[in-house]
C-alpha cells in the first residue's frame, strides 16, 4: 500500500525526527538543571512537551488528507547499515490522529500533577518515555519499532517503582515482566521476518516495513506464526483477555500521569501494532486469526465490564473498563473493513482522551480526600459541583453516549463487526450495557447521597485544574459532534490497508457493508459456515 | 446496486419526498435548535439572568413553539396544496381514497395510469377528500460524516407525524417551563433545573424531526440522559439517585435492542449504505427486504420500545421515575420521552407492519404486549397512595393502549391517542403538582383528602383530566381510545368496524382498561379531593417539596399562583377540544369537512414510505358498549369511595381512604391478589434482587475470583523466580541508580551526568542482557518449530 512514499510533502525540517528527538534532549536538559529550584523542572518540562504538541499539531495541519495512504514527512538515513537497519520515521493517516494524541496528552499531563518528590527526574522519565511513545507510532523500521517499543517500558517501570502507590513494587515488576515476556516473543519474530525474507526474496537483510510487507515473500505456515509472536507483545500491551492483569495493578498503583499515559497513549501500543505491523506484514494470518482475536475481544469486552462492575476502587473500576474498551478496538480492527478499522483507530483517540481524564479526575479527587474507596465517598456533589460536571461528562463520553466523542468510535466499529462477523457484534453491544451499569453506579455512590465527613468539605475544581481539563472536554464534544476531519484523514490510509489484504489474501473480500445486500437470514446456517470458512482460512 | 438507483429514484423522483418547499418546512431544524442554544445559555449564563436563566428558556421554547406552529400551518397548505413536479412519471404514488366505513382496504396501490388523471381533478372534491394531492413529505438533510462509503447524514423529516410531535412537544414544554418557575421557585438548583429543561425539549424536538435512523438513536439516548439527570434532580435522597440509576440502566437494555434493530435494518434495509428512514421505509413496503431480517429488526427494535415506553414487563422504572420534580414527570414521563417508543414504531412502521405481520392477523407481538400493559398498569394503578404513582401506572396503561393500537394496525389511532393523550395526562400530573405544592406530599391517604374546598380550581382541572383520560364523550380520551377500540377490528356486533384483522383479544383487553381507567382514577379523586382533610401535620421529611422556601409552607393548603393554574387551563381546554380533530368518518352528526381531519394530514397514507393498511369504521355500538363500560368502572368505584366510604367516614367521624372491612380482609384470594399488586408483580426482586445482585455479586465475584486467582495465580506462580531476579533489578537500579541519580541531583550537575553515566554503564546493560538471552533462547525454540 505504501508502495509510493510522498516526498517528505515539501518539508525539509525533519519534523518527525524532531519529534521523537526534542523529549529525549529535554530530558537530558533537565538531568543538567541544577537541583536548586525544583518548580523549574515542571515548566521546562512542560515548555519541551509543549513545543512536541506544537510540532505534532503543526503536522496535523501539514498533513495531506489526499495523500494520507501513503508516509508524509519521511526521515530516512542508514542506522546499522551491514544489517539494512535504518532510522525511518513516516506517518500516515493511521498514526496521525495517535502522534496528535500522543502530543497533546503529554504536556496536559505533566502540567495537572506535581511530582511528589524528585521532580527532576520524575519529569526526565516522562519526557523519554514520550519519546518513545512517539517512536513507537513513527518507526517505519522494524528494528526502529522494536527499540521504541522497548525504551517505553523503562520509564514506565521506573514511573510506577518510584512514584507509585500501595504495591508499587510488585505492580512495577508485574508490568515489566509481562511486557517483557510478550516482547521477547516479537523480537524473535522480526528477526524471523527479517533473515526469512531476505532468504526467500534473495535481497540484501532489510527490517523496512514498506518493503517486507510488499514483498509478502513468507511461506502461510512460516507467516502464521511469526504473526502470532508479534501478536503475543500486542495483546500484552493492550491488553486482551487473558494476559490483562498486569493492568489493573499498574494503573492502581501508578501515579497519576503514569496512569493517564498508561491508559491514553501506551496501551494503544498494542492496538497500533496490531495495524501496523500485524495486519500490514501478514495479511492472511490476520484474516487466519481474525476469529480467534474477535473472541478474546469480545470476552474482553464483557469481561472487563464485568469485573469493573465489583470493584471498590475507583482508579482500579477505571482500569477494568480500559479492558473493556480496548476490546471494542480489537473488534473493529479485525472486523478487517473500513468501518471498522477506522472506528477502532478513533476509539484509540476517544479512549486516550476519555480515560486519560478519568484517571486525571480520579488523581485530583485522591489528592483530596486521600482515598479512592468508592464506599468513603459520598455526596461529592454538593461541594464539588463543577468537578462532578465535567466527571459526568467525561464518563458520559466512556459510556458512548451520542453526541460526545465515544459513541462515533464506538458505533462504526459495531457497524464494522456487524457487516463482517454480526453474531459478535451482537454480544459486544450488550457491553454498551454493562459500562453504563459500573460507571453510573460508581458516579451515583461518589457524587449523590448525602455529604459527609471530609467529604463535605471537599475543594471543588480549581481554576487551573479547569484549565487542564478543559481541553479534553472541548475534543469529547468536538469529536462526538463533528468527527468529519478525524476521519477524512484516516480513511485513505484504511483504504489502502484492506487493499493490502484483499490484494494478498486470496479469496478474502472487505466484508463491506454495502455487499450484504440483501440480507438472507433465512439461511442462518450459510452464514455461520461462511464464518467458519474464514476460520480455516483457504 | 439496485437499491441506490431505487434510493435515488425515491428521493429525486419526489414521489413521497421533496427537498424544496415552504421555507418553514425546510427549515424546521431551526426548532430543536432553539432550545439547545438556550441550554448552553443557561449554563453559562443563567445564574447572571434577573430571572436565573428561567426566561432563557421560556423564550427559547416560545419561539420553538411559533415557529412549531407556523410550520403546522405550513404542512397544512403544503399537504393539501402541494404539486409533484412529474407526478404522472412516477408510479409509486398511491391514491389515498378517503372514504370510510368500508370494510376493504381503502387504498387503492398504485394506480399508476389513474394517479395523472386525479392530481388535476379539484382540490376540494364535492365529498369533501383531497384525494388528488399524494402525501409528500419534506426533507432536508446535510452529511455528517462519511466512512467506507456511507454516508452518515443529519436531517429533518417533515411530515405530518413530526409536525404534530413538533407542536405537542414544543407547547408541552413551555406550559411545563412556566409552572416550573413557581414550582421550583427558590429550588438549589433551580438554574441549573432549566437548562436541563432546555437540553430535554432540544433533544426530544431533535428526535422527532430526524430523517434517519443513527439519528433517531442519537436523540434518543439524549433524551435518556435527560430523563436520568432530571430524575436524579434532588439526588441527595437516596431514593431519587435510585430511581435515576434505574431508569437510565433498564433504558439501556433497551438499547441493546435498538443497537442492533438499527444496525440490523441499515444492512437489510439500507443495503449497509444509508440510514435515511424514508429509504428504509420505501425499501420494505415495496418488498425487497427479507422478511425474516424485518422480524429480527422488529423484536429487536421491540426491546427499545418496552423499556422506552414502559411496556410491561419493563415498565418498572417508570414508577420510580416520579422521584424526580413534578414538572419533570409531566413533560418527560407523560407527554413526550416515554412516547418516543411510540413514535419511533410509527416512524418505522413498516418494519414492524410487515415484521409482526399485522395486517391480516388477530395476534402479535406489538399488539399483545400493548394489551398486557394496559390492563396490568391499570391493575396497579389501585393500590397505590401515591397521587403521581396512580398517574405513573396510568401513563403506563395509556402508552399499552398506543402500542396495542399500533400493533393492531390502527396507527392513526395511536398517534392521535399519543397526541390527546399527551394533553390530559400533563393536566393531570401538573394538577397532582398543584396539589402537592399546597400540602408538601404526594400521599393520597396520609396528606390530602378534600383538597377541592382549598383548591377549586385546580380540582376542576383534575376532574376534566380525570374525564378525558377515562374516556367519557366527548372529551379527547373518548375519541381517541374509542378508535383505538374500533382500529382492532374484533368488534363482532352490527357488522363490525373492519380494520387489519380480528384482534378479538386485544379489543377485550382495551375495554377492561377503560373501565379500569375509570375507576382508579375515581378512586384517585376522592382519596385527593373529597373527605376531609388528612393533612396539616408537616413533617420536614417528605420528598421534595421540603427544601421550597414557600411562603405557604404552614397552616392551612392553598389555591396555587397563576404561574400554575394557567397551564393547567390550557392543557385542560386540550383535554376537552383535542378529540374534535379527529372526528371519525361517518360521524354524522358534523359536516364530513370535520371528520378525520388529524387523519388526513398526518397519516402518510399512499406515501411510498408507508405500508398499505386498513382503517376499520366507527361503530356505534362499540361507541356506545365502551363507553357504558367506563362509565360502569366509575360508578363502580363511585359506589364505594364517595358513597360507602364516605358515609362510613361520616358515622365514625374521621375522613377513612377506604372501608375497614374491605375485601382484602374477607376473601384470601383477593389478599393474594392485593399482596401482588403492592409488591407490582415481583418485577422489581426479579430484577434488582436477583438479575443485577447476580451481576454485582456472584457473576462479578467469580469474574474477579477467577481473574486474581486462576489467570494471577499463574501468571505470579509462573513468575516467581523472574519476580526475583526482576526485584534484584528493582533494588539495583532503585537503590543504586536512582538515588544515586537523586543524591547526585543535590550536588552540582556534573553529579548528575555522573548519575546518568552510571545507568549508562551498568544496570540498563544489565535489562538488556535479559532480555536478549531470553529473545535468544526463544528464537531457538521458534527457529527448530519452522524447521519442523
Amino acid at each position: 500500500m505504501h508502495a509510493l512514499i510522498a516526498a517528505s510533502s515539501g518539508a525539509t525540517f525533519p519534523v518527525l525526527t524532531a519529534l521523537v528527538v526534542t523529549p529525549i534532549l529535554g530530558a537530558v536538559v533537565l538531568l543538567l538543571m541544577p537541583a536548586s529550584r525544583p518548580e523549574h523542572f515542571k515548566q521546562v518540562a512542560f515548555l519541551i512537551s509543549a513545543v512536541v504538541g506544537a510540532m505534532s499539531a503543526w503536522v496535523m495541519f501539514e498533513f495531506e488528507t489526499g495523500a494520507a495512504a501513503s508516509f508524509q514527512f519521511v526521515d530516512r538515513a542508514d542506522w546499522i547499515e551491514g544489517l539494512g537497519i535504518s532510522w525511518a520515521l513516516g506517518i500516515d493517516g493511521i498514526s496521525l490522529w495517535l502522534v496528535v494524541l500522543t502530543g497533546a496528552l503529554f504536556p496536559l499531563a505533566i502540567v495537572a500533577i506535581n511530582a511528589e518528590h524528585t521532580p527532576k527526574a520524575y519529569f526526565s522519565w516522562i519526557l523519554v518515555l514520550e519519546a518513545g511513545c512517539m517512536g513507537v507510532f513513527l518507526a517505519l523500521d522494524l528494528f526502529a519499532f522494536f527499540v521504541f517499543f522497548e525504551i517505553v517500558l523503562v520509564p514506565m517501570y521506573f514511573l510506577i517503582a518510584q512514584w507509585g502507590h500501595g504495591d508499587r513494587a510488585y505492580a512495577a515488576t508485574k508490568f515489566f515482566l509481562y511486557t517483557m515476556f510478550g516482547s521477547a516473543f516479537m523480537l524473535v519474530g522480526i528477526l524471523a521476518t527479517a533473515f526469512l525474507t531476505a532468504a526467500e526474496t534473495g535481497n540484501a537483510l532489510t527490517f523496512d516495513l514498506v518493503e517486507i510487507a510488499e514483498s509478502q515473500a513468507l511461506a502461510t505456515t512460516t507467516a502464521r506464526w511469526i504473526f502470532l509472536s508479534f501478536a503475543l507483545a500486542f495483546a500484552v500491551k493492550v491488553p486482551l483477555f487473558p494476559v490483562h492483569t498486569w493492568l489493573p495493578d499498574a494503573h492502581t498503583n501508578a501515579p497519576t500521569a503514569g496512569s493517564v499515559i498508561l491508559a491514553g497513549v501506551m496501551l494503544k501500543l498494542g492496538t497500533y501494532g496490531f495495524l501496523r505491523f500485524g495486519i500490514y506484514l501478514f495479511p492472511e494470518a490476520a484474516v487466519y486469526f481474525a476469529p480467534l482475536m474477535l473472541t478474546l475481544g469480545t470476552i474482553g469486552i464483557l469481561y472487563g465490564a464485568i469485573a469493573a462492575t465489583m470493584q471498590r476502587d475507583l482508579k482500579r473500576l477505571v482500569a477494568y473498563s480500559s479492558v473493556a474498551h480496548l476490546g471494542f478496538i480489537i473488534i473493529g480492527t479485525f472486523a478487517l473493513n473500513t468501518e471498522g478499522i477506522e472506528g477502532g483507530i478513533l476509539q484509540m483517540v476517544n479512549h486516550g482522551v476519555s480515560t486519560g481524564a478519568l484517571f486525571l479526575l480520579v488523581g485530583m479527587l485522591y489528592e483530596r480526600r486521600h482515598t479512592r474507596q468508592i464506599s468513603e465517598l459520598g455526596g461529592l456533589q454538593k461541594p464539588a459541583p463543577i468537578f462532578a460536571a465535567v466527571f459526568m461528562v467525561v464518563m458520559l463520553s466512556s459510556i458512548g453516549l451520542p453526541g460526545l466523542n465515544g459513541f462515533v468510535g464506538e458505533f462504526l466499529t459495531l457497524i464494522g463487526a456487524f457487516a463482517a462477523h454480526r453474531w459478535w457484534a451482537v454480544v459486544a453491544a450488550s457491553g454498551v450495557v454493562i459500562a453504563a451499569l459500573y460507571l453510573l453506579w460508581a458516579y451515583q455512590r461518589v457524587f449523590h447521597g448525602p455529604a459527609e465527613g471530609e467529604n463535605a468539605t471537599m475543594k471543588d475544581l480549581t481554576l487551573s485544574e479547569g484549565l487542564v481539563m478543559l481541553p479534553f472536554l472541548a475534543a469529547i464534544v468536538f469529536m462526538g459532534v463533528y468527527p468529519k476531519p478525524v476521519l477524512e484523514r484516516m480513511e485513505p490510509a484504511v483504504d489502502a490497508l484492506i487493499a493490502h489484504v484483499e490484494a494478498n489474501v486470496d479469496g478474502f473480500h472487505e466484508a463491506e457493508a454495502d455487499e450484504l445486500h440483501p440480507i438472507e437470514l433465512d439461511d442462518l446456517e450459510h452464514l455461520e459456515s461462511d464464518d467458519a470458512d474464514h476460520g480455516e482460512g483457504e | 446496486m439496485t437499491l441506490s438507483v431505487l434510493a435515488a429514484e425515491a428521493v429525486s423522483g419526489g414521489s413521497s419526498v421533496v427537498h424544496d418547499a415552504n421555507w418553514f418546512l425546510e427549515n424546521a431544524w431551526l426548532i430543536p435548535l432553539l432550545p439547545a442554544v438556550s441550554f448552553l445559555l443557561i449554563l453559562f449564563f443563567g445564574k447572571r439572568m434577573p430571572k436565573q436563566g428561567a426566561e432563557i428558556g421560556i423564550a427559547a421554547v416560545g419561539l420553538s413553539l411559533i415557529l412549531a406552529v407556523l410550520t403546522g400551518f405550513a404542512w397544512l397548505d403544503h399537504r393539501d396544496n402541494f404539486e409533484v413536479p412529474g407526478t404522472e412519471e412516477h408510479a409509486l404514488v398511491v391514491e389515498a381514497d378517503g372514504s370510510a366505513g368500508s370494510d376493504e382496504l381503502t387504498l387503492t396501490a398504485a394506480a399508476e395510469e389513474e394517479s395523472d388523471e386525479h392530481a388535476e381533478t379539484d382540490e376540494h372534491a364535492d365529498e369533501g377528500h383531497e384525494a388528488s394531492h399524494p402525501y409528500v413529505a419534506v426533507q432536508n438533510s446535510t452529511q455528517w460524516l462519511q466512512s467506507g462509503g456511507i454516508e452518515f447524514n443529519a436531517g429533518i423529516l417533515v411530515d405530518g407525524l413530526s409536525v404534530m410531535m413538533l407542536f405537542m412537544v414544543s407547547l408541552v414544554s413551555l406550559l411545563v417551563h412556566i409552572y416550573s418557575t413557581d414550582y421550583v421557585g427558590g429550588d438549589r438548583r433551580y438554574t441549573h433545573f432549566f437548562a436541563f429543561l432546555s437540553l430535554f425539549t432540544a433533544s426530544m424536538l431533535f428526535f422527532v424531526v430526524s430523517d434517519n435512523i443513527l439519528q433517531m438513536i442519537v436523540g434518543w439516548e439524549l433524551v435518556g440522559v435527560c430523563s436520568f439527570v432530571l430524575i436524579g434532580h434532588w439526588w441527595e435522597e437516596k431514593p431519587n439517585s435510585d430511581a435515576a440509576l434505574k431508569a437510565f440502566l433498564t433504558n439501556r437494555v433497551g438499547d441493546i435492542g435498538l443497537l442492533v434493530g438499527m444496525i440490523t435494518l441499515f444492512f437489510a434495509a439500507g443495503g449497509g449504505l444509508t440510514f435515511d428512514t424514508i429509504t428504509i421505509n420505501s425499501e420494505i413496503v415495496a418488498g425487497n427486504v427479507s422478511h425474516t431480517a424485518l422480524v429480527v429488526a422488529a423484536a429487536s427494535l421491540m426491546a427499545a420500545v418496552m423499556s422506552k415506553s414502559g411496556q410491561f414487563i419493563l415498565h418498572t422504572w417508570l414508577p420510580d421515575a416520579m422521584a424526580g420534580p413534578t414538572p419533570v414527570s409531566a413533560l418527560i414521563h407523560a407527554a413526550t420521552m416515554v412516547v418516543a417508543g411510540i413514535f419511533m414504531v410509527a416512524r418505522l412502521y413498516p418494519v414492524f407492519f410487515e415484521g409482526m405481520q399485522i395486517g391480516g392477523s388477530s395476534i402479535n407481538l406489538l399488539a399483545t404486549v400493548g394489551a398486557i400493559t394496559l390492563v396490568f398498569g391499570g391493575l396497579l394503578a389501585f393500590v397505590q397512595d401515591d397521587i403521581k404513582k396512580v398517574l405513573a401506572y396510568s401513563t403506563v396503561s395509556q402508552l399499552g393502549y398506543m402500542a396495542m393500537a399500533l400493533g393492531v394496525g390502527a396507527w392513526t389511532a395511536a398517534v392521535f391517542h399519543l397526541f390527546t393523550h399527551a394533553f390530559f395526562k400533563a393536566n393531570l400530573f401538573l394538577g397532582s403538582g398543584s396539589v402537592a405544592h399546597a400540602v408538601h406530599s404526594f400521599d393520597m391517604k396520609k396528606d390530602m383528602g378534600g383538597m377541592r374546598k382549598f383548591m377549586p380550581k385546580t380540582y376542576v382541572t383534575f376532574i376534566i383530566g380525570s374525564l378525558a383520560l377515562a374516556g367519557i364523550f366527548p372529551l379527547a380520551g373518548f375519541w381517541s381510545k374509542d378508535e383505538i377500540l374500533v382500529g382492532t377490528g374484533g368488534w363482532g356486533l352490527f357488522g363490525g368496524t373492519g380494520g387489519n384483522g380480528a384482534y378479538t383479544f386485544h379489543l377485550t383487553m382495551g375495554m377492561i382498561g377503560a373501565g379500569l381507567t375509570a375507576a382508579y382514577m375515581t378512586r384517585a379523586i376522592y382519596l385527593t379531593f373529597h373527605g376531609e382533610y388528612r393533612g396539616g401535620h408537616h413533617d420536614e421529611a417528605h420528598g421534595e417539596d421540603a427544601d421550597h422556601d414557600d411562603a405557604h409552607a404552614h397552616g392551612d393548603p392553598h389555591e396555587s399562583g397563576p404561574r400554575i393554574l394557567v397551564p393547567l387551563y390550557i392543557l385542560s381546554g386540550f383535554a376537552i377540544l383535542a378529540g374534535l380533530l379527529n372526528l371519525p368518518s361517518g360521524f354524522q352528526l358534523v359536516p364530513d369537512s370535520w371528520q378525520e381531519r388529524f387523519g388526513h394530514f398526518i397519516e402518510p397514507a399512499g406515501a411510498s414510505y408507508f405500508p398499505v393498511i386498513g382503517h376499520g369504521g366507527p361503530s356505534w355500538s362499540l361507541a356506545i358498549v365502551s363507553s357504558a363500560i367506563a362509565v360502569g368502572g366509575g360508578l363502580f368505584a363511585f359506589y364505594y369511595y364517595f358513597v360507602r366510604v364516605d358515609r362510613m367516614s361520616k358515622q365514625l367521624g374521621e375522613s377513612l381512604t377506604g372501608l375497614p372491612d374491605g375485601l382484602t380482609s374477607r376473601n384470601s384470594l383477593a389478599r393474594v391478589g392485593h399482596k401482588v399488586l403492592v409488591e407490582k408483580y415481583y418485577l422489581d426482586h426479579l430484577y434488582t434482587g436477583v438479575i443485577a445482585g447476580f451481576t454485582k455479586g456472584p457473576l462479578a465475584r467469580a469474574a474477579y475470583w477467577v481473574n486474581q486467582n486462576v489467570i494471577d495465580r499463574a501468571v505470579d506462580t509462573a513468575g516467581t523466580t523472574s519476580v526475583r531476579a526482576g526485584r534484584v533489578i528493582y533494588d539495583r537500579i532503585d537503590q543504586g541508580a536512582i538515588d544515586g541519580l537523586i543524591d547526585g541531583t543535590g550536588k552540582a550537575s556534573d553529579a548528575s551526568g555522573q548519575g546518568l553515566r552510571h545507568i549508562n554503564s551498568g544496570k540498563v546493560q544489565n535489562y538488556a542482557a535479559i532480555l536478549f538471552a531470553g529473545a535468544a533462547l526463544l528464537a531457538g525454540a521458534f527457529i527448530i518449530i519452522l524447521a519442523l
